[in-house]
């Protein structure tokens, strides 16, 4: 067998390519995950929709959809291989860094894709009022970062328990409790006309800072969970 | 065996000082008595929270069962200790701010403590097989604490606060409690430390043992 | 030389004890069939050596010219073939082998999964979903992933399970390639299989 030798960033790429491969045909967490959304965010619309709500209000009801979809499909990058058996073909063979990378890269795809499509749905079916669109740009994308570093490994938890059900939202819902208090920070500033870049800057800071360390001391930890 | 009694004796005190001398905050009034035991049971709740930590790297390292078994009576006490710190707080904030929760930066902090340690014991149950459940809660336990900075320098940032600011150092950074005060309030910081010290060392024997004995 | 030495590997399952301090050493062209019925720990032992799983107490060494090989180094040389492993579902033969080649470290293009596919009696089926493989076919892919890394450790678990006449052949052509240039271990409760390594280790109660 020719042997190149690979690096880890190819490897991870390419456990990330296979899990959007492997997705894309059955399309389980995607399906969860967006049909949560959006069912979620009918039933807000539906009790909130006419009315004018403060940005903070907004901001609070959009990333409560967001939190509760994530727990609904994020689990399953790892969920999936435990069922079908293989993780261990691929705790044989894989470099586990390469696996976290990878699987981390996935879940903030699928994130993102989630509030690709809830947010303008959002905007549309509430009588929410984008001020900043820079500013939440920005956020949706530390956000997403900081929700998928810090459950991923969670995820990767719970999908070696024996009784899974709520565990996941249990487990990480204390975790990102400083995640979620800056994105919907930060989030009210996008929405309110007094807001902006500037004005949150220590959201901003905040939203970085927890992004890097969630993923640092993820990786650290990882290969305690993944290798048995 | 002597300082468990000195225990008794300072604990006693303490009990009784807190209701004899006069109320730390005088601007708030009698419930702010609840200050001398809120206060340490909190900060137990915290230092037991870092006992936790520290054994669960331990165990990490050296797969040292007996790490695991420091890890989990010292979270199993973090849960008692932040639960009562979480009451106390309540009933104070009911008696003088007439709501029980406010989401004022340190209820939140106790409260996210709580919410840790059940979620540990939550994954601690959902795990059956021991190694495994030992090594995962140990990673959790220390993921966890990795956001306590987050916690303590973000959120009073944050959210506004009602906690009175001044009862320990005031706002020029001197020392602010009176000798009446300081005189039940150390002690009392003492005596729950102890008191956990005691719990603890109790717990972890009783947990070896019990461990000890399913695996022969 | 590569080597692996075992020394009183105990595995417990809370109360019940399932392997009870084995040990054995073994050097390049040794094989070893692990023999004891059903329960007996054949699986667990493998699962073991395969890094797979935690000890209770006891380890199991690996070493390389008397230096002892990290877990990276083990799995670099390493490979595992039992029944409970299974492919992605819903990638093709040629997917799941291009996966898990650079897993190991290797870029395998058109032609070489062509050979590989041949190799393990395969051809022409490497696109087709792994989903639409029967179990024999299955098992032969999975002998095609695992030796990938050119094993110096091969462990296989029921190494014939599941296969025809074809398939059993296969099996013996890796197996004897693998007694000349590195180490075997077989787990079986199979007279015909006992043949396959020149140790027997018994794990009975």
């Amino acid at each position: 067998m020719p042997k190149n030798s690979i690096g880890l960033t190819a490897k991870s790429w390419a456990v990330l390519r296979k899990d959007i491969q492997v997705e894309f045909r059955s399309r389980y967490a995607l399906n969860a995950i967006l049909l949560f959304g959006v069912t979620t965010l009918t039933v807000v619309s539906f009790s909130v929709g006419q009315k004018n709500l403060s940005g903070e209000l907004y901001a609070a009801l959009f990333w409560i959809i967001i939190f509760f979809s994530a727990m609904s499909g994020l689990a399953h990058v790892f969920v999936r291989e435990e069922d079908a058996k293989t993780a261990t073909v691929l705790r044989l063979t894989a470099d586990t860094t390469a696996v976290y990378w990878g699987k981390l890269g996935f879940n903030f795809l699928l994130l993102s894709l989630l509030e690709a499509v809830i947010t303008p749905l959002f905007l549309m079916m509430t009588d929410a009022i984008l001020h900043h669109f820079f500013l939440l740009l920005i956020i949706l994308f530390l956000g997403a970062v900081g929700l998928a570093g810090a459950t991923t490994l969670i995820a990767a938890i719970i999908s070696k328990a024996s009784v899974k059900g709520a565990l996941f939202a249990v487990l990480s819902f204390p975790i990102l409790l400083p995640l979620l208090i800056g994105v919907i920070n930060g989030t009210t500033k996008a929405l309110t006309a007094t807001g902006g870049v500037t004005q949150a800057s220590s959201e901003l800071q905040l939203l970085t800072s927890y992004a890097v360390v969630m993923i640092t001391a993820s990786l650290l930890l990882f290969e305690f969970v993944w290798e048995e | 065996m002597v300082w468990k009694i000195v225990l008794l004796v300072v604990m006693t005190w303490v009990i009784v000082g807190a209701f004899i001398l006069p109320a730390p905050q005088q601007a708030i009034g009698e419930a702010s008595r609840i200050f001398y035991f809120h206060v340490p049971q909190a900060w137990v709740a915290v230092v037991a929270f870092l006992v936790s930590m520290v054994a669960s790297v331990r165990f990490l390292r050296n797969g040292n069962r007996l790490e695991d078994d420091r890890a989990r009576v010292a979270a199993g006490l973090g849960l008692l200790f932040s639960l009562l710190a979480t009451v106390s707080g309540s009933i104070f904030a009911k008696v003088t701010w007439q709501s029980y929760w406010n989401w004022d930066p340190r209820e939140t902090s106790i409260l996210i403590l709580l919410l840790i340690y059940g979620a540990y014991f939550a994954l601690r149950t959902a795990v059956t097989e021991p190694e495994r459940q030992a090594r995962l809660a140990a990673v959790y336990a220390i993921f966890a604490f990795v956001t306590v900075p987050f916690l303590m320098f973000v959120i009073p940032r944050v959210l506004p606060s009602l906690h009175p600011s001044d009862s320990i150092v005031d706002e020029s950074g001197s020392f602010a409690m009176s000798l009446e005060t300081s005189v039940v309030f150390f002690p009392s910081l003492a005596a729950f430390t102890g008191v956990f010290i005691w719990m603890y060392r109790l717990g972890r024997r009783v947990t070896t043992a019990e461990r000890l004995r399913i695996e022969e | 030389m590569y080597t692996l030495e075992v020394l009183g590997l105990t595995k417990g399952f809370g109360p019940r004890q399932v392997l009870k301090d084995v040990s054995f050493s073994l050097t390049v062209g040794d094989s070893l069939a692990v023999i004891g019925k059903n329960g007996s720990g054949k699986t667990t032992l493998l699962r073991i050596l395969a890094g797979l799983m935690i000890p209770t107490r006891g380890k199991a060494v690996f070493m390389h010219d008397s230096q002892k090989l990290d877990r990276a180094a083990i799995r670099q040389r390493l490979s595992y073939v039992g029944p409970e492993l299974a492919l992605y579902d819903a990638l093709t033969a040629a997917e799941n082998l291009r996966f898990f080649g650079k897993m190991r470290g290797i870029s395998l293009d058109n032609e070489l999964i062509v050979k590989i596919t041949e190799m393990v009696g395969l051809s022409g089926r490497e696109n087709d979903l792994y989903r639409a493989y029967s179990s024999g076919m299955k098992q032969r892919l999975k002998y095609a992933v695992g030796l990938l890394n050119d094993p110096t450790y091969l462990l296989l678990d029921e190494p014939t399970a599941n296969l025809d006449e074809e398939g059993r052949q296969i099996v013996s052509q890796i197996i004897a390639r693998q007694k000349e240039n590195g180490i075997l271990i077989v787990a079986t409760n199979e007279q015909e299989e006992y043949g396959f390594a020149e140790k027997q280790y018994r794990l009975d109660g």
